[in-house]
């Protein structure tokens, strides 16, 4: 690898360098950010992990209501209950940058605010615990957006880490090293040839002496 | 302003429906791939695509594909059987990807 391509002159030394200063400096860079997107990933972790918790034991409890409602009430009179939403969601996306990640945040509005609007049907034919069901989805579904959130944040975290890790590592292992064996073959090869020089010159100096003063 | 679409069992979407959710209920794995491939042809139009767990283990490979991407966000959901784990499958692969290992030791 070392010594096969590179020229051995003071121009290309200087450049190697040059190269190995931006390379430590452009390691030492990457190294900070992987270390800070993995403090922050952490977090994202940790919390992703009550929400998914949170978010899985209260689906479980809503559809086990439901279960109960729909065991209370016939299956045609269900869906005909739940045919027409009174409520809409609609969602607002914005990004959010940590550390050159673009992460997404939602906002979301409910088309009706009023809490007792999500009912889409008359109390009269329905049961009771048909109305406690969709209580409890609404309740969850707060958290099941903040999970989609906080999840997708992670993922994208994770690449970015992952981009990051590797980089650091191609340059601590591999161009680092392999710049640092360049720089010290050049200066090795010409400290070589500086030798042979002031040899050569010795040897000149000598002939050129015993010419003159017919030395010896 | 964009959508949130839920895609499961009928008896699962039923409540979500009534949130205001759209909501696309499919029988097999195979309707839901279809389903999932239509909702993310169209520009970024659903920006959280909830699927039900057990669908969704047969989707891997489709699911994974949106990893990378700010939107849309897939997000497994247990369906009524209740909760098989793989919810938390998306969180063990990413720590393992960030990491290198998994370090949550579970």
């Amino acid at each position: 690898m070392a010594g096969t391509a590179i020229t051995p002159t003071r121009m290309v030394l200087n450049q190697l360098k040059g190269r190995l200063k931006t390379a430590r400096r452009g390691h030492k860079l990457l190294k900070d950010k992987r270390d800070e997107l993995m403090r922050q990933f952490m977090d994202v972790v940790k919390l992703n992990k009550q929400l998914r918790t949170r978010v899985e034991e209260g689906l479980t409890d809503a559809f086990a209501s439901l279960q109960v409602a729909s065991a209370i009430m016939s299956p045609e009179m269900l869906e005909q209950a739940l045919l027409y939403p009174r409520q809409s969601v609609e969602l607002g996306l914005k990004y959010k940058n940590i550390m050159s990640v673009n992460v997404p945040q939602y906002s979301f509005q409910t088309k009706n605010n009023d809490p007792t609007e999500i009912y889409p049907y008359g109390f009269a034919q329905t049961s009771g615990e048909l109305d406690d069901a969709l209580e409890k989805m609404a309740k969850v579904f707060e958290d099941m957006l903040e999970l989609a959130q906080v999840e997708k944040t992670m993922q994208l975290l994770a690449e970015e880490i992952e981009k990051t890790r590797r980089r650091v590592n191609a340059l601590e292992y591999v161009m680092i090293p392999e710049l640092t064996e360049n720089i010290k073959y050049i200066s090795m090869k010409l400290e070589e040839n500086e030798n042979a020089t002031k040899v050569r010159l010795l040897k000149v100096k000598e002939m050129v002496l015993q010419d003159a003063h017919n030395y010896k | 302003m964009l959508k949130i679409a839920v895609i499961g069992g009928r008896e699962t979407v039923m409540g979500f429906k009534a949130l205001g959710l759209e909501t696309y209920p499919v029988v097999d794995a195979a309707e839901a791939s279809h389903t999932l491939r239509e909702l993310t042809r169209e520009n970024d139009d659903y920006a959280i695509i909830y699927i039900e767990e057990n669908l969704a283990a047969q989707l891997q490979h489709e699911i994974d594909k949106f990893k990378d991407r700010p939107t849309p966000a897939i997000i497994l959901i247990p369906g009524r059987e209740g909760s098989i784990g793989l919810g938390q499958s998306a969180l063990k692969a990413a720590v393992e990807r960030a990491v290198g290992t998994n370090i949550l030791g579970d």
